[in-house]
């Protein structure tokens, strides 16, 4: 995979993931082409396209489009469960997902998604695995008492 | 679920994430962005330091503000002090601002890759972990250098924990893409492909995309990873859909590792040995049961994964296309997949069928969807999928079809998609062109073309259609009617006036009989299509004129008015200018001897390799189409025109019935570059001075053709021959690059060459170099010919001859170099010499370098100087014969190969060739009279080398077995080795 992009229907970009090295610009322009030409399409479209020399997969969930770059010899159709999983583990990390978790927490969805895949390829596809990972993680966070005294700004 | 902090984590962030978000415009976002940099960048540089928690908010913080797409120049010191910290979280805020926003700060870096190091030491797999991710996400080549030896270690490592294994392996994944040189294979490499018999799915899942990678590059270091996959698959495939517990999805078991495991087989042939082979033939085999089976959920998770597990087994048996029994299945299995009602797998069917029509195997059962597909091209509504469609009627076309399917393709281009229209063209145009039988049917399909999306049809198109009418001359009465008739539509592209002001310059004879399309008629048609054309059609347009005086001396005056008129003949434009001039004084002055010898009707064109062709090849990118052309280039034999002589010269085309190269009237595509400005001034001094030389006391034919065609006659400039002495001595004007290495066809050229001594020895669309050679004992001589096929002169044009290697001390070979800068035929070819000191195989190398359109061309050629050029046949009886093959029968002395057939068995042929090799070809010695027997002496200045050679057919099964006996043995297997190639 080529990289990842979590857009809203407005556009928005909420999450973005680069598996392979490009400048800022060259970045910037794919997003902006990229969400523009998947939000033109219609509901009823098929989920890829050849979009310059990568395949795309795509699918959108409620208000926000998942969305993969991948390479020529790569399968669609396990892309396309790849974000399936994806939304499932942060489905069951935040309980019933919605945009605003992802808004909100976006530091969060970076770490669950570096915890399925890294370098662009599934790491992990079992969904106790990861979320065990993440967990695991998570209860080394410090109480949070520690913070109380600390001033908001 | 655990704790989520929601935010609560970090409240302040919190805060000013709904602070943007309740911003109205874009410019209070930037106005609330710029008091939040402010305050950080204040706390940053404030005297305090800042404790963990502050500094992972405000860090966070700016990688919100990054993520907007803000730019964010500071910060970065501070998430590397979050790398050091003890608390996770900190740590973990620090990782992900790294791995977002990486700067190449060498200070940076440097303490980056120390905290990474340190986490890497830790022995915590969490910290491991994250440290491994970051390497991951950022991938770049300093981590390459700091970490590329220490990874493989830790994922081989016997007390590594699962989770690190996995992260290890796509870490060097990563590692391996950006920077492979620095990724050295080692003892590891064995064990990495035993991490295919991990215990942990997760653990094979991670490792073998890492294999795949690397089996690409090193297939021969990997290959035991076959065996391991194919057993592991069987295992997956076989399991009942609850055994494999979490890495059920969907009822499917494991699907991402089954698809990565048949990626992984993707990469190597079929496996040899017959166990693995059966175990894996059942896996496909079970995969395509399953597919029949009813599905376990009705969710379309369920189906999805089946489905990519199917497609993916289905591009493996495409990959292997070597068992007939799955590709059918296969396609069948696609077949129906035409017809279900998910978008998605319909379109999947037509890509994965694409492929498989290109399998001789599939393709006739690929050919009965015919109709699906062509429904599927008309009322699909998206049209990704409609392209899918298009691309695999182009693909199942043959010659059984192509009408229908250029039909449909044809009337699909009428409504198709802005998007995919030149693609579109281009392929009807190839389709036309390739499965044309009747060359009307093309006529009417380009023209048709042009009508129906002329902006689409590119010149490499018309240029194509213009190509073959010359080409072929039982089309050329019936094209010049129906371009007639396709102009006397009142809005017609000016594509087709570019195709009708062209064939009705050549051919509008043929159609000049009937009253309804005389001379003047066709005349006015044209030239009132004149004035709504751009430049470069209206100077096509003016040549064809021209030709038009020729044909039909009564349009004489009324073309001459024309061009005689202001508008032409003091045009703006200079090129328009001068061919009005040109053609004024032309049409005025030459006698009807000379109009029609430089008005001549085009010579054919060169047959070469479709210019369209290679415009999609382009336009896909390569391998796009190259397996479907391929194929058909297998199934179909004959390609349209490819037979029958060519021109005599080359350099005649380009010089088109304009006087002036313009790149309107290039049709071959290859002089697309040339110079506009620079060539009309010349040709135009050189006009003048032809005329006024000559007066208007009607000059002589021989004179007037050589000024006025000066691409076709002019001599050649310079013909300094001289004599160089030795090899390897180039010209001083000689650009300075390095010869390139040998062309990868040189071997090929060479070996034509080895029973001949004359012809042409490599051809391209700029030069064709000829061969004379002559040998004698150990010496030999040979002329290369050099023919300039383009209208331009190359400028320091240089050949040198070397001997690579330890060729040198084998062979002398000394050229005499004459520059050949002009044009056609170098009157002076150039001459190598030859002193065969030693037996050789190799051959001298022949470079040549020389500059066209300001490109320097460099290209070297194998000179055809072959072991066997120095024979002497020596003829014996048959008792001497085999006295002599036993004498010689020590097992290094005898060189044999058994080999298929490549060219015909015919007796005669083979005779020729025999002859040909230098031998003496001995009758009546084998009591086998289908044999040939040939002896011969090879002359060195040193040695002479007896050489025996017994040639035996199989005509049944198409086979030979070729035996020599030479008293060397090196002569013996070069030998051996040419002759294999020429029977």
């Amino acid at each position: 995979m080529q990289f990842m992009l979590l857009f809203s229907r407005q556009g928005k970009l909420r999450l973005q993931k680069w598996y392979v090295p490009l400048s800022d610009k060259e970045k910037k322009k794919i997003t902006r082409e990229l969400v523009q030409t998947v939000l033109a399409r219609k509901p009823k479209m098929c989920s890829f396209l050849e979009w310059r020399d990568m395949k795309i997969v795509y699918k959108r969930y409620a208000s926000l489009y998942f969305c993969c770059a991948i390479e020529n010899q790569d399968n669609e159709l396990i892309t396309l469960e790849i974000i399936h999983r994806y939304v499932e583990l942060l489905d069951k990390y935040f309980g019933s997902v919605c945009e605003l978790d992802i808004i909100f927490n976006f530091e969060k969805a970076y770490f669950i998604l570096d915890e399925f895949l890294l370098g662009g390829e599934a790491q992990e596809t079992s969904k106790k695995n990861v979320l065990k990972a993440i967990e695991q993680a998570d209860l080394l966070q410090e109480p949070r008492h520690e913070y109380f005294a600390v001033p908001v700004y | 679920m655990p704790a989520v902090s929601k935010g609560d984590g970090m409240r302040g962030l919190a805060v000013f994430i709904s602070d943007i978000r309740n911003c109205k415009s874009k410019e209070a976002e930037i106005k609330r962005i710029n008091k939040e940099l402010a305050n950080i960048r204040s706390k940053f540089k404030g005297d305090k330091a800042l404790d963990g928690y502050s500094k992972k908010k405000y860090v966070c913080k700016l990688l919100f503000i990054f993520l907007l797409g803000h730019d964010i120049d500071f910060g970065h010191m501070e998430a590397v002090n979050l790398l050091s910290s003890n608390k996770y979280t900190e740590k973990q805020i620090g990782y992900l601002f790294i791995s977002v926003l990486v700067n190449s700060n060498s200070e940076l870096i440097r303490l980056i890759n120390n905290a990474i190091k340190n986490d890497l030491s830790s022995r915590n797999p969490t910290f491991m972990c994250l440290a491994l991710h970051c390497i991951a996400n950022v991938g770049s080549r300093e981590m390459a250098e700091a970490f590329a030896s220490e990874i493989p270690r830790i994922l081989v490592a016997g007390d590594t924990m699962d989770s690190v294994k996995q992260s290890a392996a796509l870490c060097l994944l990563r590692l391996y893409k950006t920077s492979p040189d620095l990724v050295m294979m080692g003892e590891w490499t064995s064990r990495v492909v035993h991490l295919l018999n991990d215990q942990h799915m997760g653990v094979v899942t991670a490792a073998i995309s890492l294999i795949t990678c690397l089996s690409q590059k090193n297939p021969d270091e990997f290959k035991t990873c076959v065996s391991l996959a194919v057993s592991r698959l069987s295992r997956i495939v076989s399991s009942a859909s609850t055994d494999l517990q979490d890495y059920t999805y969907y009822f499917v078991p494991a699907p991402w590792l089954s698809c990565k495991l048949l990626r992984l087989l993707q990469c190597y042939p079929p496996p040899e040995d017959g166990a693995v082979k059966g175990r894996l033939v059942e896996c496909l085999e079970t995969i395509l049961n399953k597919a029949q089976e009813p599905p376990k959920s009705k969710k379309v998770q369920h189906s999805n994964a089946k489905n990519a597990i199917l497609f993916e087994a289905i591009s493996l048996i495409i990959h292997y296309d070597s068992e007939p029994n799955l590709l059918v299945r296969a396609c069948n299995q696609l077949g129906q997949f035409l017809q279900h009602r998910e978008t998605n797998l319909r379109y999947l069917a037509l890509e994965s069928m694409c492929t498989l029509a290109s399998s001789e195997f599939s393709h006739e059962a690929v050919k009965t969807h015919i109709e699906t597909v062509i429904n599927a091209l008309k009322t699909e509504r998206d049209v990704s999928v409609r392209q899918r469609a298009a691309d695999l009627l182009y693909a199942m076309c043959d010659r059984s079809n192509a009408k229908q399917i250029v039909a449909e393709m044809l009337s699909y281009l009428e409504t198709a998609d802005y998007s995919i229209r030149e693609e579109m063209v281009l392929k009807v145009a190839i389709l036309a062109e390739k499965y044309a039988v009747d060359y009307s049917w093309y006529v009417d399909t380009i023209l048709n073309l042009i009508r129906i999306a002329g902006d689409y049809v590119s010149e490499e198109v018309w240029y194509r259609v213009i190509q073959i009418v010359i080409n072929r001359d039982d089309v050329q009465g019936y094209a010049a009617k129906t371009v007639f008739e396709a102009l006397q539509a009142p809005a017609c592209h000016e594509n087709m006036v570019k195709v009708g002001g062209y064939i009705l310059g050549e051919f509008g004879n043929l159609i000049a009989g009937d009253p309804r399309s005389s001379p003047l008629v066709q005349f006015n048609l044209l030239h009132s299509k004149f004035h709504l054309c751009s430049v470069p059609t209206r100077a096509l347009l003016l040549s064809a004129y021209i030709k038009f005086i020729n044909l039909f001396p009564e349009t004489k005056a009324t073309i001459q008015e024309v061009l005689r008129c202001d508008s032409q003949i003091r045009n703006s434009d200079v090129e328009l200018q001068q061919r009005a001039v040109e053609y004024l004084k032309l049409s005025s002055i030459a006698s009807t001897d000379v109009l029609a010898t430089v008005l001549e009707e085009m010579p054919p064109f060169p047959e070469r390799e479709s210019s369209i062709l290679a415009k999609l090849k382009k336009k896909k990118g390569p391998g796009a189409v190259s397996v479907t052309e391929l194929e058909d280039n297998k199934r179909e034999g004959g390609e349209l025109n490819g037979e029958g002589d060519r021109g005599p010269d080359p350099a005649a085309m380009a010089s088109s019935n304009a006087s002036t190269p313009s790149p309107s009237a290039d049709l071959l595509g290859i002089r697309s570059a040339a110079p506009v400005g620079a060539a009309p001034t010349s040709v135009g001094s050189l006009l003048v001075d032809v005329f006024s030389e000559a007066g208007p006391a009607a000059p002589s034919a021989a004179v007037n053709d050589d000024g006025f065609l000066r691409d076709l006659e002019q001599p050649t400039e310079t013909s300094d021959s001289l004599l160089v002495e030795g090899s390897g001595d180039s010209d001083s004007a000689s650009p300075s690059e390095d010869p390139a290495p040998p062309l990868s066809e040189a071997d090929e050229l060479l070996n034509k060459f080895v029973c001949k001594n004359n012809g042409v020895l490599f051809e391209n669309q700029l030069l064709q170099i000829g061969i004379k050679s002559e040998y004698r004992q150990n010496l030999g001589r040979m002329y290369l010919f050099y023919g300039n096929k383009t209208s331009v002169q190359f400028a320091s044009f240089t050949t040198t001859v070397s001997c690579p290697g330890e060729l040198q001390s084998q062979l002398n070979a000394s050229d005499q170099t004459s520059g050949t800068t002009g044009r056609g035929w170098s009157p002076d070819p150039t001459g190598t010499q030859h002193r065969v000191l030693t037996d050789f195989s190799d051959a001298p190398l022949l470079n040549i370098k020389f500059r066209y359109g300001g490109a320097l061309q460099n290209l070297t050629l194998k000179l055809p100087v072959t072991i066997n050029k120095f024979f002497q046949p020596t003829e014996m009886t048959s008792h001497d014969f085999f006295q002599r093959w036993k004498q010689l029968s020590q097992p290094q002395q005898e060189a044999q190969k058994i080999f298929k057939a490549n060219h015909s068995m015919d007796t005669e042929v083979l005779k020729a060739k025999l002859l040909g090799l230098g031998t003496a070809l001995l009758d009546d010695v084998d009591p086998n009279s289908e044999n040939y027997v040939c002896a011969g002496v090879i002359q060195t200045k040193g040695q002479q080398v007896g050489c025996l050679l017994r040639l035996e057919p199989n005509g049944q099964a198409q086979m030979y077995r070729l035996t020599l006996r030479c008293s060397k043995d090196s002569v013996s297997r070069r030998l051996c080795e040419l002759l294999a190639e020429q029977f």
